[in-house]
Parts: structure tokens; C-alpha cells; sequence
């Protein structure tokens, strides 16, 4: 498969080199091309040697998403550190581009809520954590180990 | 009318003001702290602080009741979001979108985000009606209504001038609706003779410009076509 990767963060570029492991045909752009160095940490070559494709441009600009790839990518991945901008060029990909898959991170859960709601595949990483946390928050109560007495005991043992 | 504003940036803020001196309910949003404290000096309860990208800060703002909601902030993405939102979740009648980078005027139009206002083409487009050299000016696009108004100058080598309109191969879907002479416009008829130094104003479908230009341009209509 080819991946386009759109922002190239800690996240960006973590799901790049693990696309690239796994032998799919990646191509990360970013705007900051002081970026390309995160993609190699801990890699034992360059991202070029091992077959990955490196582009410096915004991914609302027509020129830098086409020459990156966008006509031949089967995913697009918006993970930029703007929710609008993962959310707007998201939609170019899959209105403009037609790419068949396209994923957007976005931090708010609102908004991702939303957009999911409209069709656009979102992860919410934000949403993830206050679920974790939650969990992780009842998890202890219910073990008791809160401090707060039997009261929270008692209700974790009823659930 | 109920109007949000979006971005209390200069557009923004002279927006709102003007706005409220018509009699209009305004609300203008400003996410950054500093500009905010700035412009509520003035303004005082009708600007309110918050990210409007985020949905909540919308709803605080009103905007289930809101009839127009504009995004002037100094960023595409927000814009275009913003005004997707308004329209497609808050379901608001009118959104007006500001365009920074035209570039992006393509994104805004694939997102179906209309209208949309960028400095620089309306700019552009004054440059190129007082710069006669452009050849032929837009001065007008419905878009919906699928038909364009371009105005052109007749130069001393144009093909046309000295013929009648009646004798004119004007394109299919194109139409000859003024002429201004000597700073009179009229509507011309058949017999109508060309001068130089008109400017004409014609109604055509998009895309027939190029055929325009050609005809009025340098030896344009010339016997080749009437023969």
C-alpha cells in the first residue's frame, strides 16, 4: 500500500516508520524540513535507503500533497498539529483526490465527534486518554486503593 | 440580523464596529488574550474570548440563532472550518469566508464554502482594470447561475472596430450588452458601429473567454471568419 503521512510529529513519524517496517510504500510531508530527522531516530539507514519518500511543503498546497504522491496513495494520514487543518485537508483528500482512505487526528473530541458523525474517519487521541484515565481511575477505586474508605469500596463492589 | 464575527484582527474589528453602527447583533470572537482585552475596551460585550473553532465557544457565542457567521481570522483552515460548521452542524443561512492565501480559494470552493473574499484577487482585479494591457476584464462571476460579465477596451489595432455589431461573429453563448464611449454607456443594436477606444461589456458563459479575446484582439473577426 501506498501511505501518505501528512505532518510529521512524534506521531506522524512514528506510524511512518512502522508502515515502512511493515514493507507499504511511505511517503511523509511536513513542513519543517528539520522533521526528516525524526523520522530516522533509531533507524540503523536513512529514510531514503529504506524506501521512504521525504517532501517539505504544507499539506494545503496542491503542489507539495501531488508531489508527494497523493494520486497513488491508497491512505492519507493528516496528523499536523492543527485539528482544522488535519479536518480541511483531510477532506481535500478524499473529495479532490479520491484517496479511499483517509484518516484525520484530531484532538478535540467535539469536533472529532462530529466530523466522524459526517463520514470523515477520526482518531482523537485526547479522547483516548480521558477514557484511560477514567478507566484507570475507577480500576483503583474499585481496588480500594484510593484511601478515600469503604464508601468507595463498597461502590466498586457492586459494579 | 444576528451576526457572528469571527477574528478581531482589522477586518474584523472594523467589521464588527460598522456592523453594530448599522443596528446589527453582533458578536466578535477573539481566541488571543491580548487582542481581546484590546478590542473589548471598545466594543466591551459584544466581543467574546474563546477559540471558535471549538464548538462550545460557538454555542456560547449563539450561534444556534445566529443568521450569518463570518470568518475573518488570519488563517485558511480556521476559516474554512468555521464556516463549514456554521452552515453544516448550526445550519446558519449566510457564512462569509475570508481567503488569506489565494491559492486556497480552490479548497474553500471544493468545500463548497461561498462566499469567500480575498484581498489580494480583489486587488488583482482593480490592477488589471486600470492596466488596459490585461485585455479583458472580469468584472463579474455567478457562478451559480453558470454565466461571467467581462469587459474589454477597444484598441486602435482591435479587428473590430469600425464594423458593425450586427456583422460581429460573436461566440455562441456570448453576448454584446454596452458599449461605453467617451464616458457614456448605451446598449447597442445591430447597427451599432464600433469605435476605437470602446470599452464593451459582454455577458458569456465561462470558458468562452478566450474565443472573446481573439475577436476583439488584433485582427481579430477579420474576413476569414466572415468569409
Amino acid at each position: 500500500m501506498f501511505i501518505l503521512i501528512v505532518g510529521c510529529g512524534r506521531v506522524g513519524s512514528s506510524v511512518a516508520r512502522a508502515m515502512l517496517r511493515e514493507g507499504h510504500t511511505v511517503s511523509a510531508l511536513d513542513e519543517d524540513p528539520e522533521s526528516h530527522a525524526r523520522l530516522e531516530v533509531g533507524l540503523e539507514k536513512s529514510w531514503e535507503d529504506l524506501g521512504g519518500q521525504f517532501t517539505v511543503g504544507a499539506g494545503l498546497e496542491a503542489e507539495a500533497l501531488e508531489a508527494a504522491g497523493i494520486d497513488q496513495a491508497d491512505v492519507f494520514i493528516a496528523s499536523t498539529d492543527g485539528d482544522n487543518t488535519n479536518i480541511i485537508i483531510s477532506q481535500i483528500a478524499k473529495r479532490r483526490y479520491a484517496v479511499p482512505n483517509v484518516i484525520a487526528r484530531v484532538l478535540d473530541p467535539l469536533r472529532a465527534e462530529w466530523y466522524a458523525r459526517q463520514g470523515l474517519q477520526t482518531v482523537c487521541p485526547t479522547r483516548v486518554a480521558i477514557d484511560m484515565l477514567e478507566t484507570a481511575v475507577r480500576d483503583s477505586a474499585s481496588r480500594g486503593t484510593g484511601g478515600s474508605g469503604g464508601a468507595e469500596r463498597a461502590r466498586g463492589g457492586e459494579a | 440580523m444576528y451576526i457572528i464575527v469571527v477574528g478581531a484582527g482589522k477586518v474584523g474589528w472594523n467589521l464588527a464596529r460598522e456592523l453594530l453602527e448599522k443596528d446589527h447583533e453582533v458578536t466578535l470572537i477573539e481566541s488571543d488574550r491580548r487582542r481581546y482585552l484590546t478590542v473589548e475596551q471598545e466594543l466591551e460585550h459584544n466581543v467574546s474570548y474563546g477559540d471558535a473553532s471549538e464548538l462550545w465557544v460557538l454555542e456560547r457565542a449563539g450561534i444556534q440563532r445566529a443568521d450569518m457567521v463570518i470568518a475573518v481570522t488570519g488563517d485558511d483552515e480556521d476559516n474554512m472550518l468555521i464556516c463549514q460548521v456554521a452552515r453544516e452542524k448550526y445550519l446558519v443561512d449566510q457564512i462569509i469566508a475570508r481567503v488569506n492565501n489565494p491559492r486556497n480559494r480552490q479548497h474553500f470552493d471544493l468545500l463548497g464554502i461561498k462566499p469567500s473574499v480575498s484581498a489580494t484577487d480583489l486587488i488583482l482585479r482593480l490592477l488589471e482594470h486600470e492596466v488596459p494591457e490585461y485585455g479583458l476584464v472580469h468584472l463579474l462571476d455567478l457562478q451559480e447561475e453558470q454565466l461571467e460579465i467581462i469587459e474589454m477596451l477597444l484598441g486602435k489595432d482591435s479587428g473590430v472596430t469600425g464594423r458593425r455589431v450586427g456583422d460581429l461573429h460573436m461566440p455562441e453563448g456570448s453576448l454584446l450588452i454596452s458599449v461605453l464611449r467617451a464616458g457614456k454607456g448605451f446598449v447597442p443594436n445591430a447597427d451599432t458601429v464600433l469605435e476605437e477606444g470602446d470599452e464593451v461589456l459582454a455577458v458569456l458563459d465561462p470558458g468562452k473567454e478566450d474565443e472573446l479575446k481573439v475577436l476583439f484582439g488584433p485582427g481579430g473577426d477579420g474576413d476569414v471568419a466572415g468569409g
